[in-house]
């Protein structure tokens, strides 16, 4: 086993953790915390095979993109789950099923 | 400017004048709205001036002017609209503007305070149009859509009192009996149409005269003769001409079309219209063959010799008048038979001329009866009947004057515009029957009949018109109360009657000669006579010139005799009184009782064509009736209501069947997989992850 497999590893427990969250949990933090986990579970494997594979900056590149990205996208959902909370009292998202049916 | 232009200028103002007065006429009604028409048609007088009078410089006896655009392409067949401008037309452009200019203006005197007076200036103006397109077309096609605007407006304007009965009637019978010719005109249209492949008149001569026609019977119909069917063409397509121009037996609407305001008689009824078909056989006179000209000869012989025997037993002023039309009318059509073209054309343009002035006379006459009878508040005598007349000359010396002026002038005296016309036809006549030898009456030896037709309806013409001159104007007043009460026309009457009274002297016809007997003059050099294309047998119009040269002198010297010994006539039993007129008519009594019914030709239609026509009718439509919509209609009708029932139910259960299962099936679906919809996305992305595990199981094995 070598070091690229290792990362690996770890990039796939992240996301699996991740995914584990945003399926199950019933808060909307909650699941905005799995995402922040599968997107750096995608920075670990960005920077992983830039290390190891092909040599130069541009998963590093990418993986400060993300991180941008991912700052970005709390602050929106955030604001959602805020409308959320004003509308429903709490934050429970399977509360919100208005669409159903 | 081309004389095209012009004709065109002319052609649309009176359509300006319908239009107008049909949409504007009723707010101007006594704000002198119908000087608007007035001057329309006095712009094309003045037009048609113009144009005359640049022929009459230019003095080209083969002048033409032709243009034409295509109005329907129904690919290897054109239908062409396009106007012909030679000197016939100019000359009976300005024959139409003058008798119409005159006739409005009278007419606003005359038709004061009547109900519909816009509507009658409107339809003047739709007259006048229709006329002056039968004169400027350049085919068949467009003659005869003019042809039938004017029996539109012939239609409309006898019927303009339709509240009368009389004159709903006479308005119906003239569009019947017209339309009976007109189809004959239709069918002659179509074999020229099929043969020919064209309307166009220069074309037709032209295709006649070089055996394309020949070639085209020979295609079509096999067999066929084509000479016979060229006179078959020119009969049927003279059928037109028999109805319009009120020729023997299709006479029989012209006098009840009396019924109509007087100026619209005068108009269309004596000076125009009924012109048109001898206008329109002036047009097709190349193409008729030795047969049809025979035919048309003997038409129009026998029409002025019945119709003046007639004329001379009616007491109704304007029926005389009528039927003295219908006489004149022969002569012209005669002379079109024996070959005397431009004698039959010229007595178009003099009668034009005397006959618009006699009905406008007699128009005159019949206003002042009607306001005299009026003023006296006596409703039951007739205006109109010269039994109630008597003596007018002094009181009405204008009228009376311009009516002796015309009735010598269509007595064929010299000094008048009646004889050179009149006498030429004569002369015409003549000489047919002497040397000319082509075409069946020739041959079965009748030729001399259309001269002893001719005179004769001379000597009953000049009889006729002085007995009515005497009727009216001489004698001692039958009624003393109207005749005070009488006094001349206004001025709006009397001024275009004086013009006509000018207009019917030899003097205008004449020029530059000064010869009052005649023979020579603008009107001889620029009308020639049409050259025949008939290629077997074609008219010998030399020979004919030769015997028109020679019959010159004898049949003038003949014609004065008759008309002399007409009036003579006349003078001895109406003026002088020395021949009762009662005593010869009992004496004749067969004859005086036929000729005051109009030898019963009505009731001979009556009881020989229409009842037995109604009979038969009545017949079919009770076959109709019962046993056709009874047995054929409504039994297919139950049949197929039936069947309709039996293919329903299928409908229903089959076709909607299956329409329903298929609603039902997808109704069914989407009501289960509505389930899937939770709202809740979570289970949204769980399915995404159980899509994305199968598409990578699946690629994996």
């Amino acid at each position: 086993m070598n070091a690229l497999s290792s990362y690996l590893i770890l990039s796939a427990l992240l996301f699996s953790l991740g995914l584990y969250t945003v399926i199950t949990r019933k808060n909307a933090v909650a699941i905005l915390m799995g995402i922040e986990l599968i997107l750096n579970a995608a920075n670990v494997n960005f920077i992983a095979f830039s290390k190891f594979v092909t040599h130069d900056v541009e998963g590093h590149l990418m993986a400060v993109f993300i991180i941008m990205l991912a700052a970005a996208e709390a602050a929106v959902a955030l604001a959602i789950i805020l409308n959320l909370y004003n509308d429903h009292g709490n934050i429970n998202v399977d509360e919100a099923n208005a669409l159903k049916r | 400017m081309p004389m095209v232009n012009l004709s065109i200028i002319i052609l649309v103002l009176p359509l300006i004048s319908f239009v107008f007065q049909m949409f504007f006429g009723r707010r101007l009604e006594g704000k002198k709205g119908e000087w608007i028409s007035i001057s329309l048609v006095l712009v094309t007088l003045l037009l048609a001036i113009i144009m005359f009078a640049s022929m009459l410089f230019d003095y080209q006896p083969d002048f033409r002017q032709e243009a034409q655009f295509t109005w329907l392409n129904l690919g290897s067949f054109q239908l062409e609209m396009g106007i012909l401008v030679d000197n016939i037309t100019i000359i009976m452009l300005l024959v139409v503007a003058i008798i119409s200019g005159l006739v409005h203006i009278y007419s606003v005197e005359y038709m004061k305070g009547d109900v519909r007076y816009s509507r009658y200036f409107g339809f003047l103006g739709i007259f006048t149009f229709s006329m002056y397109g039968i004169t400027v077309a350049n085919n068949l096609f467009m003659i005869y859509c003019f042809w039938e605007l004017v029996g539109l407006s012939s239609y409309l304007l006898i019927g303009h009192w339709w509240e009368k009965k009389s004159a709903a009637d006479a308005g119906k019978k003239a569009f019947i009996v017209n339309r009976i010719g007109d189809i004959g005109m239709f069918m002659g249209l179509l074999i020229v149409a099929t043969v020919a492949g064209t309307f166009n008149y220069e074309l037709l001569f032209e295709r006649i005269g070089n055996g394309a026609w020949a070639a085209g019977v020979g295609g079509l119909f096999g067999g066929v003769d084509p000479s016979t069917l060229l006179t078959w063409a020119g009969v049927l397509i003279f059928m037109g001409a028999i109805g319009k121009s009120a020729q023997f037996p299709l006479h029989v609407w012209l006098p009840d079309a009396m019924e109509g305001p007087t100026p619209v008689s005068a108009l269309i009824h004596a000076a125009t219209m009924v012109a048109a078909g001898v206008y329109l056989t002036v047009r097709i006179f190349p193409m008729l063959t030795p047969d049809a000209m025979s035919f048309i000869a003997l038409i129009g012989g026998f029409t002025a010799f019945f119709a003046a025997t007639i004329a001379i037993t009616q007491n109704d002023i304007k029926k005389v008048l009528a039927y003295s039309t219908v006489s004149q009318l022969g002569y012209m059509i005669m002379a079109l038979g024996t070959g005397a073209y431009v004698a039959g054309f010229f007595h178009l343009v003099t009668h034009a001329m005397f006959k618009g002035l006699l009905f406008l006379a007699s128009g005159s006459v019949i206003h002042m009866m009607h306001h005299s009878l009026h003023k006296l508040g006596d409703h039951e005598t007739d205006a109109q009947d010269m039994r109630n007349m008597g003596g007018l000359r002094t009181k009405m010396p204008i009228t009376y004057t311009v009516f002796l002026i015309a009735s010598l002038s269509i007595s064929g005296i010299p000094l008048f515009s009646g004889f050179l016309s009149k006498d030429a036809i004569l002369a015409g006549t003549w000489a047919y029957a002497a040397h000319i030898h082509d075409g069946w009456l020739a041959q079965a030896h009748l030729g001399w009949l259309l001269p002893f037709f001719g005179f004769s309806a001379a000597l009953i013409t000049a009889f006729y018109m002085f007995r009515l001159i005497f009727m009216t104007f001489h004698g001692e007043p039958k009624n003393k109360a109207v005749f005070d009460n009488m006094h001349e026309a206004p001025k709006l009457i009397t001024v275009p009657i004086m013009v006509l009274g000018a207009l019917s002297t030899w003097i205008f016809f004449t020029l530059p000669s000064f010869n009052p007997l005649g023979g020579e003059g603008w009107f001889q050099h620029l009308v020639e006579q049409a050259k025949s294309v008939v290629p077997v047998g074609a008219f010998d119009a030399e020979t004919f010139a030769h015997g028109l040269h020679a019959a010159h002198y004898p049949a003038m010297y003949t014609s004065l005799i008759v008309a002399g010994l007409g009036i003579g006539l006349a003078v001895l039993i109406y003026l002088l009184r020395e021949i009762d007129p009662e005593k010869i008519a009992t004496r004749l009594g067969v004859l005086y009782r036929g000729s005051l019914n109009k030898w019963y030709m009505d009731e001979i239609y009556l009881h020989g064509i229409i009842r037995p026509f109604l009979k038969g009718c009545g017949a079919v439509a009770t076959f109709d009736m019962e046993i056709y919509d009874h047995y054929v209609i409504d039994g297919v009708g139950r049949r197929v209501k039936s069947l309709a029932t039996g293919t329903g139910v299928a409908d229903d259960l089959v076709v909607d069947g299956a329409v329903n299962l298929f609603g039902i099936i997808f109704q069914w679906l989407g009501w289960t997989l509505k389930f899937v919809q939770t709202g809740k996305i979570q289970n949204y992305l769980i399915y995404v992850l159980i899509g994305v595990l199968m598409v990578y199981l699946i690629n994996v094995f």
